[in-house]
């Protein structure tokens, strides 16, 4: 087991490596750090030779160009990919945890995903990277691709690192709410926690039984449980709760708190993603 | 997902706009003389040429691909129309363009694309090299039987063509050539032929038409021993330039697409009056190099080629024809591989011989398609020649000289089957002959049959004959190996 921690240049990678050096230490198990080298849409532009005559083996010569370019831009780049995981490394190591993997990769990061997420507890990446440094409405390119792509726990981290002491646990009795809970009940990482469950829903019989079951069977764990029902829409609902009670981190399913078929992500968690200002983790 | 269709076409098509733009002007530029001079190889007017060359790039920068990819009215397939013209005439011309475009989209659904692994690098040489000579071989005609002031000016525009760019690279310098004899001729009033003498030249846009042939049986037989050619060397060619591009780029494409979308621009252009063609490994080193690299690039080559011809229209025709000559030269030379001649040195015999099989039939037929046919089919003959020699047959006798075993390990196959059954010992006497096929691969029926003949015979002789691991040997022998795994250990003894 280990924490896939994803790394890149933007201001969220310091975050990155205080929760991954924070979720280390809960779980007992090392930490790999993955830093992607992305394909340039355009390549280096070569001096263009708009002559429009082909000389003795031109296509030779020109694909010799073409190379030594790409060589050295790739070269500069990967050294600067070594040097931030480098960085990366440092960071993880002050809080606490010494067994430290890096790999550089070329490509996109979804395509890493498979080869690295399979022995991985919780993978951890930033709300947002490099190319949407600034765009804070927007979600970064990566997330979305990665959540729906991933197969284990994904947390989404905010550009704060707080110690997890208070969670609020979105509810909705669904499967993927069920997956939430099981997560919490099974893995030591946020284990003493104070557990708020909350329901959005109008209260009817079956929320309330469900939610209560819930709340028994986390506090046999161990956790400290407040549950509640509010009713409304849970795009809204939630993040409100979220702002006013100061919680750290936000757990959820991945599917269910809708009704829309889920080929995609939960457009509510998707909302979720872009509008909670806190951590949240995303459970598949 | 959708997120990512759209990105992907953003790039593709606006990732590198000025780039392109300039490049496609460099590359139409620089077709209309190759497309005016193809027609004039194919034996039609160089309004097919050029509206060929307009609708195939046009379309192809939509449907092909592999993006940076000029695709338009080529030599190679030029050369096959020669007798369908002279024979039949033009219409039959725009139907097999039509059909030849059907075959390939259905090439590119049965995803044909990966039958081109069978083709090895030197028949890509070799057909690469035949299509220069052949090229630089069809400016005969404009070169020999002409007025003497047709040498100093074909001299005179290679100069052009290759000094200019060592003072700018900033214009094509074939262009700049064409220009420069074009104002020659046209103020000394020099006697040479010109474009307009070879035929008539677009003078509007290119309309719709059906081909005015019979829709039966005999038009099909007609046209089909045509198409079919047009099609497999269309595929090559274009299939060939698409990895070209592709390592050039750093970025892979998508070959039945490319195959697919090279036969929806030929059927399409079929019916707009063009020729057949295909992708021009000359034209996409230049659009690569001029900095193109998109999909735009191909679409601006069309477009602005047609746009100058059409509102150019007299201007084109007064070219010289010694100015295109010229300019084919260079094609032709750029088209030549000559690093392989110096790698004839160097490179092992049978490759070599393969490709200049190659050349020497395409030269010989003026065919691409069967000199490619003979390449592949003389690789495939040194293969199966080289892999029988990996074989190899020891044997010990038993100590009281009664029995003997026989280790056969390698390749047994066709080509191999006749030194299996002869390193055997038929003279011996012995009571019982061991053979063991454990470590070795029958690979075909010819394989199987040539063991039996050596079990037979032994047993004439009254020998008993045991086969040891004959089901290790003859899982080759199945038409789909299920796991690379399972055929492991080649040794690979050498025979003696």
């Amino acid at each position: 087991m280990k924490i896939l921690a994803c790394i890149d240049s933007s201001r969220y990678a310091v975050s990155v490596c205080d929760h991954a050096a924070w979720a280390a230490t809960q779980m007992s198990v090392p930490v790999e750090l993955l830093h992607v080298l992305e394909r340039h849409a355009t390549d280096p532009k070569i001096a263009a030779d708009r002559s429009g005559r082909l000389g003795v083996d031109s296509r030779g010569a020109l694909l010799k160009e073409l190379i030594a370019l790409d060589e050295q831009r790739n070269r500069l780049e990967q050294q600067a990919g070594r040097h931030l995981l480098d960085e990366a490394a440092a960071e993880v190591r002050e809080g606490g945890i010494s067994d430290i993997k890096q790999r550089l990769v070329h490509g996109e990061l979804v395509d890493h995903l498979p080869e690295h997420e399979v022995d991985a507890a919780v993978i951890i990446i930033g709300q947002r990277g490099e190319s949407e440094d600034h765009a804070e409405l927007h979600l970064g390119r990566n997330v979305e691709r990665v959540i729906r792509a991933s197969h284990k726990p994904v947390l989404v981290v905010a550009q704060q690192f707080r110690p997890v002491t208070r969670l609020l646990v979105a509810y909705d009795g669904g499967f993927g709410a069920e997956k939430a809970i099981t997560f919490l009940l099974n893995e030591p990482l946020l284990t003493g926690a104070e557990c708020h469950l909350l329901t959005v829903g109008n209260g009817s019989d079956n929320e309330q039984t469900r939610l209560a079951h819930a709340a028994t069977r986390l506090r046999d764990a161990g956790y400290i449980v407040t549950e509640s029902i509010r009713p409304g829409e849970p795009d809204h609902v939630i993040p409100e709760v979220v702002e006013a009670s100061g919680v750290d981190l936000l757990v959820v399913g991945a599917y269910g708190h809708s009704r829309v078929r889920p080929l995609i992500i939960g457009s509510t968690t998707t909302t979720l993603l872009r509008t909670c200002p806190t951590s949240m983790l995303i459970i598949r | 997902m959708i997120v990512d269709t759209l990105r992907a076409w953003r790039i593709e098509w606006l990732g590198n706009v000025r780039g392109d733009v300039l490049a496609g002007i460099v590359v139409a530029l620089a077709l209309i003389p190759e497309a005016v001079a193809f027609s004039i190889i194919a034996g039609v007017d160089p309004k097919v040429g050029l509206y060929a060359s307009f609708s195939i790039a046009v379309i192809i920068a939509f449907t092909g691909g592999r993006p940076g990819m000029i695709s338009a009215a080529t030599g190679a397939m030029a050369l096959l129309m020669v007798d369908l013209v002279k024979d039949h005439g033009l219409e039959y011309l725009f139907a097999t363009t039509i059909l030849t475009g059907l075959i390939q989209i259905a090439a590119g659904l049965l995803g044909l694309g990966r039958v081109m692994r069978f083709v090895s690098n030197s028949v890509m040489t070799g057909f690469v090299n035949a299509l220069a000579i052949l090229i630089f071989l069809a400016q005969m005609p404009e070169l020999l039987k002409v007025n003497w002031i047709t040498y100093p000016m074909v001299a005179a525009g290679l100069a052009v063509i290759y000094l200019l760019p060592r003072f700018t690279t900033a214009v094509p310098s074939p262009l700049v050539s064409i220009v420069i004899l074009t104002v020659v001729t046209v103020a000394f009033g020099l006697d040479v032929r010109t474009v307009s003498d070879m035929g008539e030249l677009p003078s509007s846009l290119p309309v719709f038409l059906l081909p005015d042939i019979p829709v039966n049986l005999d038009t099909l037989l007609i046209i089909l021993p045509y198409a079919m050619p047009l099609a497999i060397v269309g595929l090559l060619e274009s299939l060939l330039t698409a990895s070209i591009i592709d390592d050039f780029t750093d970025t892979s494409s998508d070959k039945n697409r490319e195959s697919t979308g090279q036969g929806i621009a030929n059927v399409a252009t079929g019916f707009l009056g063009g020729m057949a063609g295909c992708a021009m490994i000359g034209q996409s080193v230049i659009n690569v190099k001029s900095g193109g690299r998109g999909r735009l690039s191909t679409l601006v080559a069309g477009g602005f080629l047609l746009v100058l011809v059409v509102g150019l229209g007299d201007a084109v025709g007064r070219v010289p024809m010694p100015a295109l000559v010229a300019v084919m030269i260079m094609v032709s030379i750029g088209t030549f591989s000559w690093v392989s001649l110096r790698n004839l040195q160097t490179h092992p015999r049978t490759s070599s011989v393969v490709m200049l099989a190659t050349v020497a039939v395409v030269v010989a037929t003026h065919n691409l398609a069967i000199g490619v046919l003979a390449g592949v089919l003389l690789s495939g003959i040194f293969f199966a020649w080289k892999i029988g020699q990996i074989f190899g047959v020891a044997s010990t006798m038993s100590d009281d000289g009664r029995r003997r075993t026989y280790l056969v390990t390698g390749q047994v196959f066709y080509a191999s089957a006749e030194q299996f059954i002869d390193a055997f010992d038929f003279r011996e006497a012995l009571d019982t002959v061991v053979i063991d096929v454990s470590r070795a691969h029958f690979w075909d029926i010819s394989a199987v049959s040539a063991l039996d003949k050596v079990i037979l015979k032994f047993r004439r002789d009254a020998t008993d004959v045991e086969v040891i691991g004959m089901n290790e040997a003859s899982s080759t022998i199945v038409d789909k190996l299920a796991m690379h795994d399972k055929v492991e250990s080649y040794d690979l003894a050498p025979g003696h």
